[in-house]
């Protein structure tokens, strides 16, 4: 065990876990790498391209190696970083991407096979036979590729989405996190403070300096108290900030329960839309490594994630360890490892004038130029002025200087600029509006300078919102000076690794530089580089220095580092907020639903809606049954459907007519009072978009009903009208789509029916003609609006009621019919019914036809302007010959399939020669056999003639007659009995 | 001048390897702008590259000059879900994407660069009645057009895709059209290989230099200004998707066109978890899998006026959703990134290819969020126009006067609603 | 995004539908001479700047008013919201 002492760690409770089904000891504090670490457990996965052995760079959520597969079962996430995820009793991890057992993984020979998948080589190759890339390259190269591995069952979690809004939010706990948070809060601002550990201090737990000459932790308790007792302050662990979006709204994801081994009853995790005036981005700064050859070794680490290690989780990778700087940080992690008892085998610092600051060998003006160990590392060679040694060690510490996150300062394209003095990309212009950035995310990475710049960030915050606030007094802290020598990568034969996930190399970098392939676009697309999971943050600025230097332009003419979001990787569950399955989309119901439900009526989705199919009755082993019987039914005696999904506009003032007029294609100011008219509406564009009736029950009331489909749209279109283009019209709308149900009482019996239920109300065929509408009560004083309209082409009704009537009513229309065959019906008949009298439905206004094609032309009226008028005089649409028709099969036995295209006889079948399409389709009882509706060229002077419908995909093709697409009573007759 | 000539080959990666990479030449030069030349294409982007490449060999042309703003492959080329198909319901375009296809199938040997186009087939899903008999009309339309098709029935899609939610959707799957010729192709591959091949017929292709203006005298171009100084030219031909509109402001035209910005994903690189390219027929999600391993995936436009090339966290959340609904077993894997790119969302949903009022000013646009398929064929068409001054027989439809006569190609049924195509 | 709705404060953007340029305010006279010319521009022309931009967003999931937004399409930085009924009438009051 190489277990220190102290630490953040609870040493009292033992969480036993398994790794790659190993079991292991660790404690509550811990995360999977520390505990992993603690066991000397250094190889911890493969990487991508050539499965060398990797293990822990980073303490932290930049981490590129140490991915694992959390959990088994359903809940196993791959890719998940061992750096950030908590230790709970049970957990079960295992390695990924090897092929057999992670110390012997069997695609390690892709690292022999190295200088064949040189950066880009995929592209030169794999072209030859053709055909063997998709049955032979391609499945190998999936195969290997990839990272970990999804469960393929459904996620059993749950998640949640919720809202916060806040005048300042401060993302980040660190030092500068805590300073501007405390001082916002203590001003009686809405405060959120959002940090993606499960401990607040940031780096101030992975240090080993006094605040006010005392641990760290102490003032971070003093600080979570106060923090207790502000209501104005919210605090969020384990959350991640992941986007910053539009108008002060950033992502984040809070993970409930990811450090327990399963939810419970609570959510796994929950997606944070939080909309804030102002924001602070204090989120630290990510180190940087320095390359040299064979630097990937398991043990090879991030010097400030080593000292981390040390200093908050009593952990270090090896007995005996070296470092290899550029700057004084190094020599930090050095200090804080001998005061832990850590053998130093030497500081390897690049910089001469480098001096020791405390009891270990040092190497001054000297590289880490090579590296042995197999599967972690054992030795270190040295160079210093050409001469080199082995030092033996296991594991060393790299400190290249650090980059300040500015991720989130990046995601509206604002660009990072270069500061020569740190030697790394600040956040630059063109950030989110209102974010300001603090500490080391803007390079002030001392601890002093941190706090200062968090709180004077939150005092400038807060004074643009208007709100007085004071700085605190902060702790005193360390404030070294920033002391390092901008060094790059030790040049060397071998391959010296930049990105250590996708395997990208100095060598790929110099080849992108050699084949032109040098704009950081080009050199990131080359080689892969910065597009693994970890994104590039401990690659990009290495390898855009490294460029730089190829090309001899200082490096931020090489480029720039841009991020996009996510911050880190977010599940796709927490993103969907929970609304998956069922509760993918809110269903609507109808008012009759329930009543529909307790009749065993067969339900079917209808846009939003969930809408009566049809009714089975017992006996009846087919759909077809059912729907044939409910047809014939409605035509003998009397049918019901609901029809409240139908839109339902009241349009009221005095300009009601007016508006219409300019809304429907045909007229409406002249439709009486108690009246009603078809009515057909135009896009600007001069295609049909919707029919529908307009009954006029008032002098100044109308109401105009919508296809389900368009209601929204239609409502939409009509406020547009009435607020945009003729605001100086006296009218009204209002949406009554949801306030009245709606039930179509159709057939030969249907008066006989209604009679029952009307109060004292003539529906007699004189007094209550075909489109004739009114208001009126039914059974007893219940208030109702009754239209003679028929969509079956049988004498028929629409009655409506208040909505919450609506099952009453059909309770009772039903149970009064007994005698008369009132029959319940479903969508499948009201299709049935439609198409054999001809009615245009959702295929046929499927938003590409015309007034002309299905037989309204005329209906447009040229004496007035109305929406579409003009533009459907256009040559193109006045063109089309296509009109609707009816089709029957020569053969009755034979099928109408939707969807078909037509063909004269005798024509070949092509694109060419395409005259029209089948739009609807169905058995029809009537006709007995199926029949449809479809648009045919010149389909009105082909009344008669035989056509063929041909339907290549289902290897049909029938032969049609040409009928008139009135199926039923053409004359209408019936409807006006 | 030619760039050099430097045939790719398995045999050739061999040699390298074995000799240090040492001999592997750039992949296209970097000339400086001449002062004249027959050809200006604008747009270094995937159609502006593929013009320039079949201008210069299949049609034989020489001095042509292509403009790039930033770097080549800097388009929609570069920021896109890499599907190519030819699933279209039209006769105005279900000829040319097929016409795309056939191009997307031999463009890796004719190029010699590995494009990666892999046609391991497009599902798109059916949810409701009417979306079959709206699929069987499409699939219809595209087997008399030469393509391929199949309408699948729920037991042949389970077979295929296991994994998709059958037990509690919301919107339950009843079928689909499966198209198994489509499939995806490397983006950046395509951009590399059409510019490589014309940069070694010949092509000079310009970074960093952006078109500031057009010299247009007495009604007919004479080139372009740019940041690198004035460029003559006898034809100009301008592929810039996404921002047409303000381009062609600068020789003074409006175009049916906005600009909108359209989000994708991908995912954390997993194992092989899906077969070929999925569409969700009830929500805005499409989903493959690179070769990588990473889920790549996206769904509908912003849908408001945009050219800030990046979206906002309602239509992640919406795309999630869909996913979620569809495939509820990618919960676990994590997005790793996402990006906007700027559509040129026409006004009937379907490209330009046209010359203009202004002569010898050709206008290559209005490919709203489907311009990748149709790379190779709006290059080729694109191409055909520029040498020709007449349009390819299958680009014909895609003109820019269609729209005040009344020949609109509207696959969606929308009308003049560019943010609902 | 959030729109500031001149009745209602700061919304979210979910809450509207998006339509387009403002310039669909200015219909032309389907009546008058050379209708059809104007429609087709009306209908299918745009400016589409990159910058400021005049917009129509209609409020569906709140009071159902159409508002003329002001937008930069570079930054979506939100300059103004005004009642479309109100610019539409100040149009036509303006052209009386």
């Amino acid at each position: 065990m190489t277990r220190l002492n102290g630490g953040l760690i609870d040493r009292s409770q033992t969480l036993s876990f398994s790794f790659d089904g190993k079991s292991y000891r660790g404690h509550p504090g811990d995360t999977l790498a520390s505990a992993l670490l603690a066991n000397d457990q250094r190889l911890v996965g493969r990487s991508f391209k050539y499965h060398r052995p990797r293990g822990v760079i980073s303490a932290g959520s930049e981490e590129p190696n140490a991915l694992v597969e959390l959990r088994n079962g359903a809940r196993q996430e791959p890719n998940t970083r061992a750096t950030v995820t908590e230790l709970f009793e049970g957990l079960v991890a295992n390695s990924q991407n090897h092929m057999g057992r992670l110390e012997f993984d069997l695609l390690a020979v892709n690292d022999w096979l190295a200088p064949f998948f040189a950066a880009g080589f995929y592209y030169k190759t794999f072209m030859w036979p053709k055909a063997f890339w998709e049955k032979l390259y391609e499945p190998a190269i999936r195969r290997a590729a990839g990272l970990g591995s999804l469960s393929l069952q459904p996620d059993p979690d749950a998640y949640d989405k919720g809202f916060l809004h806040c005048d300042l939010l401060v993302i980040g706990g660190g030092a500068a996190g805590l300073a501007a948070a405390l001082t916002a809060a203590r001003s009686g601002a809405q405060v959120i403070l959002v940090d993606e550990d499960f401990r607040l201090g940031g780096r101030l737990l992975a240090e080993s300096h006094a605040l006010n000459d005392a641990p760290a932790v102490g003032w971070i308790a003093g600080v979570e108290a106060e923090f207790a007792t502000l209501p104005n302050l919210r605090v969020m662990r384990r959350t991640t900030v992941f986007g910053a979006y539009d108008h002060g709204i950033f992502g984040a994801v809070e993970r409930v329960s990811d450090h327990l081994a399963t939810p419970g009853k609570r959510v796994r995790q929950t997606l944070w839309r939080i909309t804030t005036k102002h924001s602070i981005l204090a989120a630290g700064a990510t180190e940087r490594h320095i390359p040299f050859a064979n630097n990937d070794r398991p043990g090879v680490m991030l010097a400030g994630a080593m000292r981390a290690y040390a200093n908050r989780w009593a952990v270090s990778a090896a007995q005996r360890v070296a470092i290899f700087t550029n700057n004084n940080d190094g020599h930090r992690t050095a200090c804080d490892l001998v005061a832990k008892g850590v053998d130093i085998a030497g500081v390897i610092d690049t910089r001469s004038d480098a001096k020791s600051l405390g009891a270990y060998p040092l190497y001054a003006g000297a590289v880490v130029s090579n590296s042995r160990g197999r599967l972690g590392l054992r030795k270190i060679e040295v160079t210093r002025n050409g001469q080199t040694q082995w030092l033996s060690c296991g594991a060393l510490g790299v400190s290249g200087g650090w980059n300040p996150n500015v991720h989130l300062s990046s995601h509206h394209r604002g660009r990072p600029v270069w500061s020569e003095a740190l030697q790394a990309f600040v956040p630059g212009i063109g950030g989110p509006p209102g974010l300001s950035v603090a500490g080391a995310a803007l390079g002030q990475g001392s601890t002093q300078a941190a706090l200062i710049s968090g709180a004077e960030a939150a005092r400038d915050a807060l004074v643009d919102l208007g709100i007085p606030a004071t700085l605190p007094v902060l702790p005193h802290a360390e404030d070294a000076p920033q002391t390092l020598q901008s060094y790059w990568h030790v040049p060397g034969k071998p391959r010296a690794w930049v990105d250590f996930q996708n395997d990208v190399t100095v060598k790929d970098i110099t080849l992108a530089h050699q084949e032109n392939m040098r704009p950081v676009e080009h050199l990131k697309r080359w080689t892969t580089l910065g597009m693994a999971t970890d994104q590039g943050k401990t690659a990009n600025v290495t390898a855009l220095a490294v460029m730089a230097e190829l090309t001899g332009k200082s490096i931020p003419e090489t480029g720039t580092t841009m991020f996009r979001p996510p911050y880190t990787g977010v599940s796709l569950s927490v993103l969907g907020g929970g609304d998956s399955g069922e509760d993918f989309r809110p269903r609507r119901l109808t008012p009759t639903h329930d009543w529909a439900a307790a009749q065993g009526a067969v339900f079917v989705e209808a846009g939003p809606w969930m809408r009566a199919q049809y009714y089975p009755r017992a006996g009846e082993t087919h759909w077809r049954q059912s729907v044939d019987r409910e047809v014939l039914a409605t035509r003998a005696g009397v049918g019901l459907c609901d029809v409240t999904t139908l839109g339902k506009v009241d349009v009221q003032g005095a300009d009601a007519g007016e508006f219409l007029n300019r809304i429907y294609a045909n007229g409406m100011k002249t439709l009486q009072v108690g009246r009603v008219r078809y009515g057909l509406m135009l896009r600007e564009d001069g295609f049909a978009y919707d029919d529908g009736t307009c009954a006029r029950l008032g002098e100044d009331h109308y109401v105009v009903t919508t296809t389900t489909a368009q209601a929204g749209a239609i409502y939409r279109h009509l406020e547009f009208a009435r607020q945009c283009l003729w605001p100086e019209l006296e009218v009204h709308l209002i949406s009554t789509t949801d306030a009245w149900a709606q039930i179509a009482v159709a057939g030969p019996k249907s008066r006989a029916l209604l009679e029952q239920v009307v109060d004292d109300f003539d529906l007699s065929n004189a007094g209550f003609p075909f489109m004739a509408c009114a208001g009126l009560t039914v059974c007893n004083g219940l208030r109702a609006r009754l239209f003679r309209i028929s969509f079956s082409g049988e004498l028929a009704y629409e009655i409506a009621v208040p909505a919450r009537y609506g099952t009453a009513l059909m309770a009772r229309l039903v149970a009064l019919g007994k005698d008369l065959g009132a029959t319940p019906y479903g969508t499948e008949a009201l299709g049935v019914l439609r198409i054999e009298k001809g009615h245009a439905a959702g295929n046929e206004l499927n938003g590409q036809t015309t007034a002309q094609m299905l037989g309204m032309g005329r209906m447009v009226s040229t004496k007035k302007d109305s929406v579409g008028a003009v533009m459907s005089r256009r040559e193109g649409l006045v063109g089309e010959t296509r009109v609707l028709v009816g089709l029957q099969p020569l053969d009755p036995s034979l099928p109408v399939v939707a969807g078909a295209h037509l063909f004269a006889e005798g024509a070949a079948p092509k694109t060419e020669t395409d005259q029209g399409w089948i739009t609807s389709a169905c058995f029809s009882p009537h006709v007995g056999s199926a029949i449809g509706l479809g648009f045919l060229a010149d389909g009105a002077a082909r009344i008669g003639e035989v056509v063929v419908a041909a339907n290549p995909l289902e290897r049909q093709s029938v032969k049609l007659r040409v009928v008139p697409p009135h199926f039923v009573d053409p004359e209408g007759g019936r409807l006006r009995v | 001048m030619k760039g050099v000539l430097m045939r790719f080959s398995g045999f050739r990666v061999f040699k390298e390897a074995l000799s240090g990479h040492k001999g592997w030449a750039p992949l296209w030069r970097n000339p400086d702008p001449q002062p004249e030349y027959d050809y200006v294409i604008v747009g270094g982007g995937g159609h502006g590259l593929a013009t320039a490449y079949y201008l210069a060999t299949t049609f034989r042309k020489s001095r042509i000059a292509l403009l790039e703003r930033g770097w080549l492959g800097q388009g929609n080329i570069g920021r896109n879900t890499t599907i190519i198909r030819s699933n279209y319901l039209l006769p105005g375009n279900e000829p040319f994407y097929e016409f795309s296809m056939k191009l997307w199938e031999g463009m890796e040997q004719a190029f010699n660069f590995n494009a990666m186009v892999s046609q391991r087939g497009i599902l798109n899903l059916i949810h409701t009645d009417g979306q079959r008999d709206a699929y069987r009309r499409r699939g219809n339309a595209m087997l008399l057009a030469g393509a391929d098709a199949e309408l699948l029935d729920v037991a042949q899609v389970r077979e295929m895709a296991p994994f998709l939610n059958f037990d509690n959707a919301r919107f339950p799957i009843k079928g689909g059209l499966m198209q198994r010729r489509a499939g995806t192709a490397r983006h950046d591959g395509v951009a590399w290989g059409y510019a490589r091949g014309a940069d070694l017929a010949g092509v000079d292709l310009i970074q960093n230099c952006e078109v500031t203006g057009f010299r247009i005298e007495e009604g007919r171009v004479r080139g372009v200004e740019t940041s690198r100084g004035s460029i003559g030219a006898q034809k100009v031909g301008v592929a810039v998707a996404g921002n047409s509109s303000r381009v062609m402001a600068l020789a003074g035209m409006r175009l049916p066109i906005e600009s909108h910005a359209l989000q994708a994903f991908v995912s954390e690189g997993l194992k092989p978890t899906i077969p070929g390219v999925i569409t969700f027929g009830a929500g805005h999600f499409y989903v493959s899998q690179s070769d990588k391993g990473g889920l790549v995936f996206g769904g509908d436009i912003e849908g408001y006026n945009s050219y800030a090339q990046r979206g906002n966290l309602p239509t992640v959340e919406d795309v999630a959703e869909g996913g979620m609904a569809l495939m509820p077993m990618i919960g676990r894997a994590r997005l790793l990134r996402s990006w906007g790119g700027l559509m040129d969302m026409s006004m009937d949903g379907s490209p330009i290819i046209d010359k203009t009022p202004i002569e010898g000013l050709m206008l290559n646009a209005g490919w709203c969020y489907g311009g990748f398929k149709a790379t190779p064929a709006s290059g080729y068409c694109f191409a055909h126009l520029l040498a020709t001054d007449t349009p390819h027989p299958t680009a014909r439809a895609l003109r820019l006067d269609r729209f005040a006569r009344g020949y609109v190609i509207d696959e969606k049924g929308v009308g003049a609603t560019p943010n609902l195509h | 995004m959030l729109i500031p709705h001149p009745l209602l404060g700061l919304r979210d953007a979910q809450e509207f539908v998006y339509l387009g340029d403002a310039s669909l305010l200015n219909r032309p006279d389907g009546m008058a001479e050379g209708a059809a010319e104007a429609f087709g521009d009306y209908v299918y022309l745009r400016d589409n700047p990159a910058g400021v931009h005049r917009e129509l967003w209609f409020h569906e999931q709140g009071d159902r008013s159409w508002l003329v937004v002001t937008r930069d399409t570079t930054t979506h930085e939100i300059l103004g919201a005004e009642l479309a009924r109100d610019v539409a009438l100040a149009a036509k009051g303006g052209a009386a």
